[in-house]
């Protein structure tokens, strides 16, 4: 199993956010990570990468601890958490991709700088290498976010509501390029909240709310009962439109 | 102008406030960039004045105030980190509650430390009263400052940019930031005799920010940023020396003045060129150009 999460639970301030959250998945798979607001979707991509502290539960990544395969680990934020004024361009916001692998002192040099630009090239951004970070459009933004964890070569990609104030070009781009990344092996986690695209664009789904309500192939668990534990009511009702 | 050169040649006392000011401006310079970009400007402010009563002790003691102020710098860091992190009290607030109170037992300590202390030399700095010792000190901790940013600059750098993306490459955030506040406080040790406690903040804070208007590229803001830095010490050291005037106020003032020439005439951002720009996109949008 490429990922696997077992009894996994979750609390701020004494408030639960998650409870006995519990799956593996297999690698080789992109998987959209569903559900209704506050369900707990980024906190739970949080846990697993041990960005937050979990009160119990264990997390593997192919068998192994979150410490001894944080290098074969990438990660994109959700865009809002960054100060897009900071005094840094397109190339050098990507060979942040390459610092995992560099470890400590060691500066990027040639090689990784030709690559920043390969990556750049593989989401269509070459050309704006050069600008500040803040001068780009949300989508564009997103493409340069992952072609650094292109840089990164993970083996396990994990990307936080990569759509969110995204232009339909570079949703293209990007979900074409998830489509040929899970092709290659790798094992991809995005937490999304657009159901209407959930089957085109995903292998395997995990509705959250709170807790696991269903994961699997993502018709499956587009069903209308599942929806309707994590949505309510509004949810089945979405649902009758959704499955067919 | 030569007379200022001559005299630099022939007063010993005016060749170490030169250097001494001139890498007091650099490392600020330097320091300031990742203050400023972190967020940080008012606890620069707390870190700087938190120190005294640490230089008290030290002189109590009979000891370089070096390793007092050292201990005062972090004990704040750690106080303020306390409090906000622990208590519903807000981070700002925790600020001004730790410092001032670390401030404020520096004042009782320095009236009770040895009567050769002079309190204002250490609050207003006296760049003409640099003494050997001084210089060194100043030399040494410049060395350490500019030696650990170049060794751990990509740690600083996304720590300082994305903390998220820090932590998700299993960087220590909280080692870290500790880390710069040891840094800001060796900064503070060093401007002492300078510029002081009460204005080391501006000069953390002022050729950064200056730097900050004029670049859009961290490497280049960090060098401008020391350049403005060692600029302004020498503007305000010959200014100071010509007119019998405050070292630090003088000091300080030159930074302001290249700061507010950035702040108007910036190619980028600056707002005389804003104006012109909006005020021709409205002509434009008028005559339907």
């Amino acid at each position: 199993m490429a990922l696997a999460v077992n009894d996994l639970r979750v609390s701020y301030d004494g408030k639960e956010v998650l409870r006995d959250v519990h799956f593996s998945a297999p690698s080789g798979r992109l998987t959209g990570i569903i559900g209704p607001n506050g369900a707990g979707k980024s906190t739970l991509m949080k846990a697993v990468l041990g960005l937050l502290a979990i009160d119990r539960g264990t997390v593997r990544f192919d068998g192994k601890p979150l410490k001894k395969m944080r290098h074969r680990i990438a990660y994109v934020p959700q865009r809002s958490s960054i100060d897009w004024d900071f005094p840094i361009n397109v190339r050098d916001t990507v060979l942040l991709g390459s610092y995992p692998s560099l470890g400590l002192i060691r500066r990027p040099g040639r090689p990784e700088k030709e690559e920043a630009l390969q990556s750049l090239r593989k989401v269509g951004m070459e050309e704006y290498a050069t600008r500040q970070i803040g001068r780009l459009s949300g989508g564009q933004q997103q493409r340069v976010f992952l072609a650094r964890a292109l840089l990164q070569h993970a083996d396990h990609l994990f990307l936080d509501e990569p759509f969110v104030g995204v232009d339909a070009a570079s949703e293209d781009v990007i979900i074409g390029l998830l489509k040929e990344l899970r092709d290659a092996g790798k094992s991809i986690y995005v937490v999304h909240h657009d159901l209407s695209k959930a089957v085109a664009y995903f292998d395997d789904l995990l509705l959250l709310n709170g807790e696991v309500v269903a994961y699997g192939p993502a018709k499956e668990v587009l069903r209308p009962e599942h929806l309707g534990q994590a949505y309510g009511a509004f949810g089945s009702l979405i649902a009758g439109g959704e499955s067919r | 102008m030569s007379g200022f050169l001559a005299d630099v040649l022939d007063y010993g006392f005016l060749q170490k406030a030169m250097f001494t000011s001139v890498i007091v401006g650099i490392i600020c310079g330097v320091i300031g960039c990742f203050i400023v970009l972190r967020g940080m400007s008012l606890m620069g402010d707390a870190i700087s004045h938190a120190v005294l009563p640490g230089v008290a002790i030290s002189y109590m003691l009979g000891v370089n105030y070096f390793y007092g102020a050292v201990v005062a710098g972090v004990l704040t860091s750690v106080g303020i980190g306390f409090v906000s992190e622990k208590s519903r009290i807000k981070n700002d607030s925790a600020i001004g509650i730790i410092f001032s109170a670390f401030f404020a037992l520096g004042i009782i300590l320095m009236a009770k430390a040895a009567s050769s202390v002079d309190l204002t030399s250490i609050l207003f700095g006296n760049v003409l009263a640099v003494r050997s010792a001084d210089m060194w000190t100043t030399l040494a901790i410049g060395v350490i400052v500019l030696i650990t940013v170049t060794m751990f600059y990509k740690e600083l750098l996304v720590t300082t940019f994305d903390p998220t993306l820090a932590a998700a490459f299993g960087l220590p955030n909280r080692l870290i930031h500790y880390a710069v506040m040891v840094l800001l406080t060796l900064v503070t040790v060093a401007s002492l005799r300078t510029v002081g406690i009460i204005l080391v903040v501006a000069m953390l804070i002022t050729p950064a920010s200056t730097a900050y208007l004029l670049t859009d590229r961290l490497p280049v803001m960090i060098g401008l940023s020391a350049l403005f830095g060692a600029l302004s010490s020498l503007i305000g050291l010959y200014i100071s020396f010509n007119y019998n005037l405050s070292s630090g106020a003088v000091i300080v003032l030159a930074a302001t003045a290249l700061f507010l020439l950035a702040l108007f005439f910036s190619p980028k951002q600056g707002l005389l060129w804003r104006s012109v720009r909006t005020s021709r996109n409205r002509k434009a949008a008028y005559t339907g150009d």
